[in-house]
């Protein structure tokens, strides 16, 4: 087993609700963790227990309303809306349960996209989504739009475009939900290789035990807050 | 009238989306309707042109005048009840931009031959009285704020220097298309003036209006007025003042022509905008439509949805649209002052309006309708997510 | 920094039905706007043409026009004799005597009768006037019933063509000749010797006076002498001056008009292009949450959209420019208010105004496409990528 190093993300106190019409819905109350770096944590528990929600204030697309949390060494509680895109760019990489990549554009072109984020140059853009691109296995299809994949094939892009910055942390949100049996299995072995190999840091939300099974961390939330399994 | 609660609130899912095409449409019909009226308003001099008058003039063009011996000779052809004369004058108000037309005419027999402009007697009796007098209509009035008693001086074009009349009396239209634009004066004045400064263009007159015994004699009367003069220094046009009047629309034509072309075209546009609103909602409920059609829901069912959404849009602006042609027009019609004398939305431009709202609607149902319609459960189903 | 425009375009392809009814309806507000102004281009370049800088007309105080004017013969003398009047090769002063009036003729197609003007010069006249020529035939003989007919008058007007013979001022006039005056509003005229039409129609009296200035600098001096001449009831204009002021009021109708319907007719246009980049934007709302979280901007994300827009205005544009285009092909024949009399011009379509044309496609885009790209931009992550 790896050597357990430094926390990258370190959650101190984090609370976050929302407003549904004239109330006030608490969603997360006073969660406190940290994430090593090189950790592979799957978050679980039941629907509305606040997961994704978590998942969303450390991937930096929502703000919390109180608490600490920082990734990487960085308070992005602070940031603005600019900056944290800046951040989010070299430092998150997504996979989403519905694969959300551009219809219109292809594999080799939705890999590409986060790229255009960075000064690198078309040539050694290109460089790198073929790299990615065949690390998914999926160097025949580059020219293929995402109506012409199979669902595995498509959050395989997906994964393709999330590591293509090198990002500090890789977050999934049911990465195999939509997933028969056969490509879930493929997806998970996939995110194992990252972790493994690589050794990217993942969080992971899931309800599915079995996905759960393959993290190296398993916390799980309920009502708002966390509980040690 | 399940049917129409669902239309009504599918019409009202994208409220942006229908307020934008209601707009869209208000704004066409609109533009189409004052269109329409701007092209009628061409043709009213000519619609209230009398049956029972003939019009005659120099035969080589209107700026060619003729003799006023002329007047004794037509008033014995047989069928012609009287005879009056006028000249056009053609003087400025202040500046150029002030265009309205003025007629030199003869006082004492111009009137009873234009039974349609109503001037109170007194007025008319001052009118009479006056040499130096005016008559005005209404619409000038409202222009220029002329009053019984007021000092008007024109600059002559046609007939050099400075004139000065008094109004003395202020006519108003018996009929809506009555012109009440017009500014009328002493024939008498005009020529007692050219005698003492051009006596070369004395005793002219620019047009003879001749009253009918009975309208169905106006051919007869008037090859026989053109006969008369036939061969002489001066011979003559004689024509029923309808045919007169269109004789300046068609000098200006183009332009109709331009102003109709114009007006559909805008319906064009509208239905394009229409036809995308449509093409869109379809687009996005394909999951709902399948649905339906799972539940057992024919294409007929289907089409009287999406019809009914479109029609209801449409007609909805086409309403509004219409209810505001009117003050649109009366707006248009007061910044155009006197440039057209007649300005108002008749019936026909409504049912015109009425008709283009209802083919933008139905047209724009038309292909969406299809695509529905012909949507395989299963693929309809899938797109959901 | 940008999302690439490969994007753009292909979503734009991908719903193309609506690209093409939202681009279709703007390229017919983007035609009526270019007609407008080629009519308007048309009718001052004819009214340009008809006129040379170094000419002077002379018609009677306040009569506005030459067929409303009157000169005689002792005026007309103390006219031609001011020391600025240029000298032609053969030692005579550069004077046309000119009688101008309205003839009723019929209209070929439709048989309808309008005011055509019909110019008696003297043969003098002829080298005042440079850019006519004769195209076919003859000119008319000096002292004959002879007379020419403009090209755009020989065509539209029933016996106005090479052969054909005009009755009018009691006397058959033979059509000797057809000329070209470049486009000119003399090409809607007909011209004969000034001697024979003023016996024919019994006028003692010139309409106006033209006269070539040996120096055009010269005009103010000899306007101020003319119009403050106490013998003399005059105004004297420049020969361009006095033929565009003559379509003033046309120039202005067109305009007024066509400035009204583009300004309505596009607000049926950015309608249309809003409620497109509206749907555009919901039906891609959970890409614009993706493309959100992957670290775009909202900067981005608003470019693209107002980008899409401004494309949709674009090819709006093209089409309509090449609608209009077509237009050229055309000639607009119509009563000019002023003179009363039937002028010919056509639709001139300039790099200045397919520019103009452009910017006002695009414009309608951008304005359009604004609300809807900015509520692209203000999606919040969250809610977007819950959409999909």
């Amino acid at each position: 087993m790896n050597q357990i190093a430094q926390p990258v993300v370190e959650i101190r106190n984090l609370a976050k609700s929302y407003r549904r019409g004239d109330q006030i819905v608490p969603v997360l109350t006073n969660i406190t963790f940290d994430i090593a770096a090189g950790d592979y944590v799957a978050l679980m528990g039941p629907s509305g227990s606040g997961k994704s929600t978590l998942l969303n204030l450390i991937a930096g697309i929502d703000k919390p309303d109180s608490g600490i949390l920082r990734v990487g060494g960085i308070d992005i509680t602070a940031l603005g809306e600019a900056e944290l895109a800046n951040w989010r760019s070299r430092n998150v990489g997504f996979i989403f349960q519905f694969y959300n990549l551009m219809p219109v554009l292809t594999a080799f072109e939705n890999v590409e996209l986060p790229l255009l984020l960075t000064d690198l140059p078309a040539r050694e853009r290109a460089d790198h989504v073929n790299a990615a691109l065949s690390m998914v296995g999926l160097s025949d299809r580059m020219e293929h739009f995402p109506s012409e994949l199979s669902g595995g094939q498509q959050q395989r892009v997906a994964i393709a475009r999330a590591i293509i910055t090198d990002p500090t942390i890789l977050v999934a949100d049911e990465p195999t939900g939509d997933l028969d049996r056969v490509a879930a299995e493929d997806v998970l072995k996939m995110l194992d290789q990252l972790n493994r190999e690589l050794g990217k840091t993942i969080i992971m939300v899931t309800h599915d035990p079995h996905s759960a099974a393959k993290a190296r961390t398993v916390q799980h939330l309920d009502k708002g807050e966390l509980r040690q399994a | 009238m399940h049917y129409f609660k669902l239309i009504l609130r599918n019409a009202m899912r994208h409220k942006l989306r229908t307020g934008l095409t209601v707009l869209g449409i208000v704004v066409a019909i609109l533009a189409f309707g004052l269109l329409r009226t701007v092209v009628d308003a061409w043709y009213h001099g000519s619609d209230a042109a009398s049956k029972t008058r003939l019009i005659t003039r120099n035969s080589i063009s209107l700026v060619f005048s003729m003799p006023l011996t002329y007047s004794s000779k037509i008033r014995q052809i047989e069928g012609v009840k009287a005879v009056s004369h006028a000249n056009w004058f053609g003087g400025v108000y202040v500046t150029e931009k002030n265009f309205f037309p003025q007629f030199a005419v003869q006082a004492s027999t111009y009137f009873d031959l234009y039974p349609e402009y109503l001037v109170p007697p007194d007025q008319m009796r001052d009118f009479q009285r006056d040499r130096k007098a005016a008559l005005v209509g209404r619409k000038l009035v409202d222009a220029y704020g002329f009053k019984v008693g007021d000092q008007v001086s024109l600059r002559g074009t046609i007939f050099p220097g400075t004139w000065e009349f008094v109004v003395r009396g202020i006519y108003d239209g018996s009929e809506k298309i009555t012109d009440t634009s017009q500014f009328f004066f002493h024939w008498d004045y005009l020529n007692e003036t050219m005698k003492k400064t051009a006596s070369r263009r004395a005793n002219s007159v620019g047009v003879y209006v001749i009253s009918l015994a009975s309208a169905d004699r106006a051919a007869e009367v008037a090859a026989a007025v053109d006969r008369e003069f036939k061969n002489s220094l001066a011979e003559t046009l004689t024509e029923t003042e309808r045919a007169f009047q269109l004789g300046f629309v068609s000098m200006t034509e183009a332009i109709v022509v331009a102003i109709k072309i114009v007006s559909f075209l805008v319906i064009f546009i509208i239905m394009a905008v229409m036809a995308n609103t449509m093409a869109m909602t379809v687009r996005e409920r394909m999951a709902e439509y399948a649905t339906l059609k799972a539940l057992g829901f024919g294409p007929g069912h289907l089409a009287i949805l999406i019809f009914g959404e479109s029609l209801a849009i449409a007609g909805f602006g086409s309403a509004l649209g219409i209810a505001l042609t009117f003050p649109a027009a009366d707006k248009f019609s007061m910044a155009m002052g006197t440039l057209f004398p007649v300005f108002y939305v008749n019936s026909e431009t409504l049912i015109m309006q009425i008709s283009a709202g209802l083919l933008v609607g139905f047209v724009a149902a038309l292909l969406p309708c299809v695509r529905a319609a012909n949507i395989r459960i299963v693929d309809g189903l899938r797109s959901v997510g | 920094m940008k999302i690439p425009l490969s994007y753009t375009l292909r979503n734009l392809w991908m719903r193309r039905l609506t690209t093409l009814l939202t681009a279709g309806g703007m390229a017919l507000v983007v035609f009526v706007f270019a007609t407008v102004l080629m009519l308007e281009e048309g009718l001052r370049k004819t009214l340009v043409e008809t006129g040379s800088y170094d000419n002077v007309v002379v018609i009677r105080r306040s009569a506005q026009t030459e067929v409303q004017s009157a000169i005689d013969r002792p005026q007309a003398a103390l006219i031609e004799s001011q020391p600025e009047v240029a000298v032609g090769a053969d030692g005579e002063r550069m004077v046309s005597k000119e009688t101008v009036v309205l003839v009723n003729l019929n209209k070929r197609d439709s048989g309808k009768p309008t005011n055509v003007m019909v110019r008696g010069v003297a043969p003098r006249g002829l080298t005042l006037r440079p850019q006519a020529k004769i195209i076919a035939g003859r000119m008319f003989s000096p002292g004959a019933s002879e007379i020419v007919a403009g090209r755009n008058a020989a065509e539209r007007f029933k016996g106005a063509g090479i052969g054909e013979t005009l009755w009018f001022g009691q006397r058959e006039w033979r059509v000797v000749g057809t000329f070209d005056a470049g486009k000119s509003g003399f090409d809607s005229e007909i011209w004969g010797d000034s001697d024979q039409l003023m016996q024919a129609f019994r006028r003692p009296v010139y309409s106006a006076l033209l006269i070539k200035l040996d120096d055009p600098a010269s005009f103010n001096a000899v306007k101020a002498r003319l119009e403050s001449d106490q013998r003399l009831t005059v105004e004297a204009k420049r020969e361009t001056m006095f033929y565009a002021d003559q379509s003033e009021m046309l120039a202005g109708f067109i305009r007024y008009l066509g400035l009204t319907l583009s300004i309505i007719f596009s607000v049926g246009a950015v309608i249309g292009a809003m409620i497109t980049m509206y749907a555009s934007v919901a039906s891609r709302t959970a890409e614009i949450g993706t493309l959100r979280a992957l670290g775009f901007r909202q900067g981005s994300v608003m470019a693209a959209f107002m980008f899409e827009a401004i494309l949709l205005g674009f090819v709006g544009g093209c089409g309509g420019l090449f609608l209009a285009s077509f237009m050229q092909f055309f000639t607009i024949s119509t009563m000019n208010w002023q003179s009363f009399s039937e002028l010919a011009f056509s639709f001139s379509l300039t790099p200045g105004i397919a520019a103009k044309t452009l910017a006002f496609a695009l414009v309608m885009g951008l304005v359009g496409g604004f609300l809807p790209a900015m509520q692209a931009a203000r999606l919040p992550i969250i809610d977007a990528l819950r959409a999909a």
